[in-house]
C-alpha cells in the first residue's frame, strides 16, 4: 500500500528572538508513515511535541529540515518545501485539521461554519447545508442553534461544531488534535463512530487523544513521540 | 472544475520585481518582489513608516517607482508593464479591472452626490447608459453591502462611518474588478463595525474570487482575510509566507515582536 503521509527526519526548533535568541528544540528526527484507512495515535506526555507534529503535517509550522511527504492528487508532495499556494491546495483537497479550539468568525451561522469546506470545494449551498445539518444532528447540536454563530456556545458545543466542520469533507487525510477532550460520553461515542466510518472510506488519520479508552477504540497504531524528543 | 489546482492552471495576475522607491536619500521601499495570483489575498503588514502604503501606491501605479517594475495581466491575457501604459489605459484599468478601497471613505467617494450615483458613476464610466439598469444594479449592490435601499438617494455624508466604507466597497466592486487594493479598510471604524465589515469583505472576496492586496497594521485582519502575508520593516520585506505560518510560527525578530504584541481577546 502507498502511504498517504510519509515523514522522514523532520526537525523543528523555535528561536525566541525576544528572549535573547534562546533556542527551544521541539522535535528531532520525526519519522513515521500513515497508510490509507489507518488511524495513528501520537502518544507522549504534554510538551513532548505531539501538537507541533500535527501542525508540521498541516504546514502550519515550518520544518527546519526533513521531509513531510503528503500524497496529494496521486502525487507525493513535500510539504516542508512547498510554495504557499501549494500548501493551500493541499489543505483544500487533501488534509483536514480538527484543532482543539474553534476559531469562530464573527457573525457566521453555525450551519455555514460547518458547510463551508464543502462549498469551497464546489458543492451547492443547499446540499452542503443538508450534509452539515445531518452531522450537527448526529453530534447533538439542537437545530435551534444552527442559525446562530458558535461564538457564544459552550466549550463542548463549540468543539462539536469544530468536529462537524472537520469531518464533513471527503478529504483523504484528517488530523485530529484532542477531538474528544471536552465531550460527554454520548458525544465521544459519536466521534468514535465517525472515525470508524472515515477508516472504512480509506481516510488516513493522525490523532492526539489523552483518553485511554478512546485511544484504544480508534488507534490502529501508536507512535511514541518521546522518541523524537529534542534533547536540549 | 471548482477545485482544480490553482497552481497548475493559473498565470500570475500581478508581478512585482525589485520594486523600489526613494525620496532623496530615504528609501521608502526596497527591492520588493512577489507574484499575486487570481483569487489570492495578500496582506502587507508592518508598523507606520515601514513602507507598506508606499508599496501599495507603487503597485497600483499611483506613484512612479525609482527602480524595478510591476507587470499586470490584462483582461485580454497579455501581461503589460504598468509604467509603459498610457494615461488613458491606466485610467481604464482603474475604472474596470481594479478597485482601490481607501481607509478614509471620503477619499474614495464623492461625498455630496447620492449613494446611487456613487455606485452608478463607475458603470457610466465604462459605457452603461440605461438609467433604469444602472439604478437597478446600484440598488442590488447596496443590498449586497447591507445598505438599506431606501437610502439610495441620500449622499454619503449623511451616512455613518461603517456605511460609508461599505458604500465605497460597492462602488469598487460594481464593475467586476479582478484586483482590489485596500489600504487599512477597517482602520477608522469602531470594533463592532469592523467585525461586520470584515465578515462582509471575507464573503465578497471568496464569492467573487477577487485578488486583493491589503495593507493593514492589524494582524487579526490579516489572519481573517488573507492567504499570504508579507511583513515589512524599513522599506524591506523581512518575512513572507502563508498567513497562519507567519503568525503562528514567526521567524524574524520583528515578526515575533509584532505577533507577541497582540492583546488577547
Amino acid at each position: 500500500m502507498t502511504a498517504m503521509i510519509d515523514i522522514a527526519d523532520a526537525n523543528k526548533t523555535f528561536t525566541m528572538h525576544l528572549q535573547g535568541g534562546i533556542e527551544l528544540p521541539v522535535v528531532r528526527g520525526v519519522t513515521f508513515h500513515v497508510d490509507p484507512g489507518e488511524c495513528v495515535v501520537l502518544s507522549g506526555p504534554s510538551g513532548a511535541g505531539k501538537s507541533s507534529i500535527l501542525k508540521m503535517i498541516f504546514g502550519n509550522y515550518r520544518c527546519d529540515s526533513g521531509r513531510i511527504g503528503i500524497r496529494h492528487r496521486g502525487a507525493l508532495i513535500d510539504l516542508a518545501a512547498a510554495e504557499p499556494r501549494q500548501v493551500l491546495n493541499v489543505r483544500r483537497a487533501t488534509i483536514g485539521y480538527v484543532s482543539q479550539f474553534l476559531r469562530a468568525v464573527p457573525r457566521v451561522a453555525t450551519i455555514d461554519v460547518v458547510a463551508e469546506p464543502l462549498i469551497v470545494n464546489g458543492m451547492t449551498r443547499a446540499d452542503a447545508q443538508a450534509r452539515a445539518g445531518e452531522l450537527l444532528h448526529r453530534l447533538n447540536i439542537p437545530e435551534r442553534l444552527w442559525q446562530l454563530p458558535p461564538a457564544t456556545f459552550s466549550g463542548g458545543e463549540q468543539q462539536r461544531v469544530n468536529i462537524a466542520r472537520g469531518f464533513i469533507s471527503d478529504l483523504p487525510i484528517l488530523l485530529l488534535d484532542e477531538p474528544t477532550a471536552s465531550l460527554d460520553a454520548a458525544n465521544r461515542a459519536v466521534v468514535v463512530a465517525l472515525v470508524a466510518e472515515k477508516k472504512r472510506q480509506g481516510v488516513a488519520m493522525v490523532a492526539i487523544v489523552h483518553d485511554d479508552e478512546i485511544r484504544h477504540l480508534i488507534a490502529d497504531r501508536i507512535v511514541d513521540v518521546t522518541g523524537f524528543a529534542a534533547a536540549a | 472544475m471548482a477545485d482544480q489546482d490553482l497552481l497548475e492552471t493559473d498565470q500570475p495576475l500581478l508581478v512585482a520585481e525589485s520594486l523600489s522607491k526613494s525620496y532623496g536619500r530615504i528609501a521608502a521601499c526596497r527591492e520588493v518582489s512577489f507574484s499575486l495570483y487570481p483569487g489570492e489575498v495578500l496582506a502587507i503588514v508592518g508598523e507606520s513608516g515601514s513602507g507598506k502604503s508606499t508599496l501599495l501606491q507603487l503597485l497600483s501605479g499611483q506613484l512612479a517607482a525609482s527602480g524595478g517594475q510591476v507587470a499586470y495581466r490584462m483582461r485580454d491575457g497579455v501581461t503589460r508593464d504598468l509604467a509603459a501604459l498610457g494615461e488613458a489605459e491606466r485610467r481604464l484599468l482603474f475604472r474596470t479591472d481594479w478597485g482601490f478601497v481607501h481607509q478614509d471613505p471620503a477619499q474614495g467617494l464623492r461625498m455630496a452626490v447620492s449613494a446611487g450615483a456613487n455606485v452608478g458613476e463607475r458603470l457610466m464610466a465604462v459605457g452603461w447608459n440605461h438609467y433604469g439598469r444602472i439604478r437597478e444594479t446600484a440598488s442590488d449592490w447596496l443590498t449586497r453591502v447591507e445598505i438599506d435601499v431606501a437610502r439610495i438617494d441620500d449622499a454619503p455624508r449623511t451616512y455613518s462611518g461603517g456605511m460609508r466604507q461599505r458604500l465605497q466597497i460597492a462602488r469598487n466592486l460594481v464593475t467586476g474588478p479582478r484586483l482590489v487594493f485596500m489600504d487599512e479598510p477597517t482602520g477608522g471604524l469602531d470594533v463592532s463595525v469592523q467585525a461586520r465589515l470584515l465578515d462582509l469583505l471575507r464573503n465578497l472576496v471568496a464569492e467573487l474570487q477577487l485578488a486583493v492586496v491589503i495593507v493593514t497594521h492589524d494582524l487579526a485582519v490579516a489572519r481573517l482575510l488573507s492567504h499570504r502575508v508579507m511583513v515589512m520593516k524599513g522599506g524591506r520585506v523581512i518575512e513572507t509566507g502563508l498567513t497562519d505560518q507567519v503568525l503562528d510560527d514567526p521567524r524574524e525578530p520583528y515578526t515575533q515582536l509584532l505577533v507577541s504584541s497582540i492583546l488577547p481577546p
